[in-house]
């Protein structure tokens, strides 16, 4: 009733024109929900359709039936159908996606690329940037490092600063994939904090992690994408 | 007796005609460069074919003729021109301002007031005052037509930007009847005010660019410029040095090779009239005494 | 308050193209395409030369006269009108002040004789500034924006390098602050590394001025940077559109996976 997501038999096919049409089946009859302060972890092998999933949910693959619904700023809406200008919408007010690679922008200081999604809702510059520094700080960021362009970092490095600017925001509804890959033990403790943080909050997430220890401490529910293996 | 080897005024009726239509659309529409039938005339373009042409077609037997070539009465293109219409429109010609009834004039207006009735012709080079900018005449139709004259500042301020003031000391732009911007021609800006609200009509021709406008009597002619940097006046800070005159617009003349020189009126005419009654500059008054020392 | 009126004024769309079609004899430039462009909206046209983009561009920014179908376009005054029914004045007025336009020839679009400063300050003075003092530190301002050094106001563009004439076209279409870019291949012709530089400077000034645009290029990488939307046009029709990173990342049309399976990995 209150779901933030409500996913109802969702299902997506790719079609390779390039290999004579052949049709890829990634994942159908995709059914779950999750609600406020809940994480819910995707669980199942590589090529599941794990990450379809979350991609479906934030709007970037498009979804050949069934319903996604997001609740967006009191409403639920369905973003299998909705226009692009919607789901622009509800990435800048509801969803936030944190991805294992960071899509840095050259030439962009680490304090602004972790405080953009609060400028864009409208938090003042001074304020985002304190706030930002506050997560970089905790995630071990040398603060020597924040004027600098995110390009030049290190792998677990981009990592991080990648989950500071997904974590920053007030959204409702967060979208995790594979979060602690490549981080140390002492920064996947931090993300843990972060997580359990939302949750308090009432932000709902979707999560996808191969660390057991991990899935294990952030899981409210696990879905097992298996059953909805759409292999032909 | 033999009929004359010329029509009056050496252009047929016709073309006088034509030229007569296009002056009085350009007296109508003030500032507007109105395309006309330019003929070969016998002078070389860059001569003053289209003031000869306007001059043509507006004379009459009984009209009084002056033409100056920078100011001055006296020198090869002025003499030709006036000898021209005497030869065939056989017309009373003078030098003096005040008597002539059509003053035709190569890059000065005369230092006398002029009055109602008189008509000065200008001979014009280049009647686009935006050409320099844009180099397409159908884009500059347009921009008159829709009175976009943004890009005649950018000329303003490109002087300011490389002089610190506008540098345009000739063919600055005017705005006529707070409607058309136009070329006076290569006078001085000096003579601008001269133009506003003139008793006189004000006639240019441009031969070789076909094209024909006009000043009615007592328009408003203003010259271009910004709040901040206002339009000037510009002459040498010297008396003339034949009449003494401060008020004139002034020649400077180089007169030997070690840096030497004088300043004298570009008007011929108003400088001799001041001479005549007895107005002297420095090299008038000082001949005697050099030679009695020399 | 403001936000409450901008949020009411977002809601309508700014430009309206409906079934728009051009044909050059037989040959049809551009076939029956239709959309909506939203205020802050960066809309990129992409596909191969000769699949009808320019062409696009052009009727869109009512350079060209379609065959049939008509654009609209949502007037400052908050009253949409149709541009074909635009007088000519109007137009070219839309076009100094609510529009800007780049092109991919920085000559196309700049003065190259005159200074840059006069370059940016020209739009001003087309709309009436009189005020030589004013002009130039407005046109000192969006040099320094678009990170042309202020000690070369007085250079004429013909004399910087491809890059900044460029930044100086974006300047001198940004000064009167329009609510509509339209952008021809915009970084065609620069080095890679001079096109990151401009990408990343007009990603920020659209979203700072809260700028829509239009952007034609055939580089994805381009639109992916700078657009929220894309359309896939072939043969003069769109045959896919979406989201930026929906046709990116999940193309469906095999044009369109043909396209992006030709991206060299970055």
């Amino acid at each position: 009733m209150t779901a933030m997501i409500e996913i109802s038999n969702a299902e997506k096919t790719f079609v390779m024109h390039l290999q004579d049409g052949i049709e890829l089946p990634v994942v159908r009859g995709v059914s779950f929900r999750v609600e406020p302060g809940e994480c819910v972890v995707l669980s199942g092998p590589s090529g599941a359709g794990k990450s379809s999933i979350l991609k479906m949910i934030f709007g970037n693959y498009r979804c050949d039936g069934g319903r996604i619904g997001i609740r967006h700023e009191g409403v639920q809406i369905d973003l299998a159908k909705a226009e692009p200008r919607q789901i622009l919408s509800v990435r800048r007010a509801t969803i936030g996606y944190v991805s294992q690679f960071l899509r840095a922008v050259p030439r962009v200081a680490t304090s602004d690329v972790v405080a953009e999604p609060l400028i864009v809702n409208g938090v003042a510059r001074a304020e985002a940037r304190e706030r930002a520094g506050q997560l970089l700080r905790r995630l071990n960021i040398p603060e020597r490092l924040w004027a600098l362009p995110p390009s030049t970092f290190s792998g677990g490095e981009q990592q991080r600063v990648n989950i500071a600017r997904g974590f920053i925001s007030d959204l409702p509804i967060l979208l995790l994939d594979e979060p602690t890959a490549s981080l140390d033990a002492a920064n996947r403790a931090v993300v843990v904090e972060l997580i359990e943080q939302k949750k308090r909050a009432g932000v709902a997430m979707a999560a996808i992690v191969h660390d057991d220890e991990i899935r294990h401490l952030i899981a409210d529910r696990i879905v097992d994408v298996t059953s909805f293996a759409a292999a032909a | 007796m033999n009929a004359p080897a010329y029509n009056f005024a050496y252009l047929d009726e016709q073309t006088k005609r034509m030229i007569r239509r296009a002056i009085l659309k350009a007296i109508a529409i003030p500032g507007y460069q109105v395309p006309f039938a330019s003929r070969e005339m016998p002078m070389p373009y860059g001569w003053g074919t289209g003031g000869v042409q306007v001059t043509a077609a507006i004379l009459g037997p009984n009209d009084v003729l002056k033409v100056i070539d920078q100011g001055s009465d006296d020198t090869t293109n002025a003499i030709s021109i006036r000898k021209f219409f005497a030869k065939t429109a056989g017309v009373a010609t003078t030098t003096a301002t005040a008597d002539a009834t059509v003053i035709q004039t190569r890059h000065r207006i005369p230092e006398a007031p002029l009055h109602g009735g008189q008509v000065l012709v200008y001979q014009v080079p280049i009647p686009e005052p935006l050409r320099f900018l844009e180099p397409r005449e159908t884009e500059t139709r347009r921009m008159h037509a829709l009175g976009e004259y943004g890009l005649i500042h950018v000329k303003l301020y490109e002087d300011i930007a490389r002089f610190g003031h506008i540098a345009t000391s000739y063919a600055y732009p005017v705005k006529v009847n707070a409607r058309y911007v136009m070329d006076p021609s290569p006078t001085p800006k000096f003579d601008n005010p001269k133009m506003d609200n003139c008793p006189a009509l004000q006639l240019f021709g441009a031969g070789r660019e076909k094209r024909i406008y006009a000043i009615p009597p007592h328009t408003s002619v203003l010259s271009l410029d910004f709040e901040d940097h206002p339009f000037t006046r510009y002459r040498f800070d010297a008396p003339c040095a034949l009449c003494g005159a401060e008020d004139s617009y002034l020649d400077e003349i180089v007169t030997d090779d070690r840096g030497g020189r004088m300043f004298v009126c570009s008007d011929t005419d108003y400088c001799e009239t001041r001479q005549s009654s007895g107005h002297r500059g420095s090299e008038n008054a000082a001949p005697h005494k050099e030679r009695a020392h020399g | 308050m403001a936000e409450n009126q901008d949020a009411a004024a977002d809601d309508q769309p700014l430009l309206i193209a409906d079934r728009l079609s051009k044909a050059y004899g037989r040959l049809t430039a551009c076939r029956d395409v239709s959309f909506a462009l939203y205020p802050g909206e960066v809309l990129a046209i992409v596909g191969e030369s000769g699949s009808g983009k320019t062409t696009l561009l052009q009727l869109l920014s009512a350079q060209l006269v379609p065959n049939a179908g008509c654009v609209s376009y949502r007037m400052r005054d908050g009253v949409t009108r149709d541009l074909a029914a635009l007088g000519e004045a109007e137009r070219r007025f839309l076009f100094r002040t609510d529009w800007g336009y780049v092109h991919q020839d920085p000559a196309q679009g700049l003065r190259m004789a005159v200074s840059a400063g006069a370059n940016v300050g020209e739009r001003l003075m087309a709309v009436g500034w009189n005020h030589y003092g004013r002009i130039r530190d407005t046109a000192s301002s969006w040099l320094e924006r678009v990170e042309i050094d202020v000690g070369r106001i007085d250079d004429a563009p013909r004399t910087y390098s491809g890059g900044m004439r460029q930044r100086l076209q974006i300047a001198r279409n940004l000064v009167t602050e329009p609510r509509l870019v339209f952008m021809d291949e915009p970084t065609g012709g620069l080095d890679v590394s001079v096109q990151a530089r401009l990408l990343d400077l007009m990603r920020n000034l659209v979203s700072e001025l809260g700028l829509a645009a239009i952007v034609v290029t055939h580089d994805l990488a381009v639109a992916r940077l700078l657009s929220h939307r894309v359309m896939v046009m072939k043969g003069g029709r769109v045959i896919e559109t979406g989201l930026t990173d929906q046709v990116l990342d999940d193309p469906r049309e095999p044009y369109t996976q043909l396209l992006v399976s030709s991206i060299l990995p970055a």
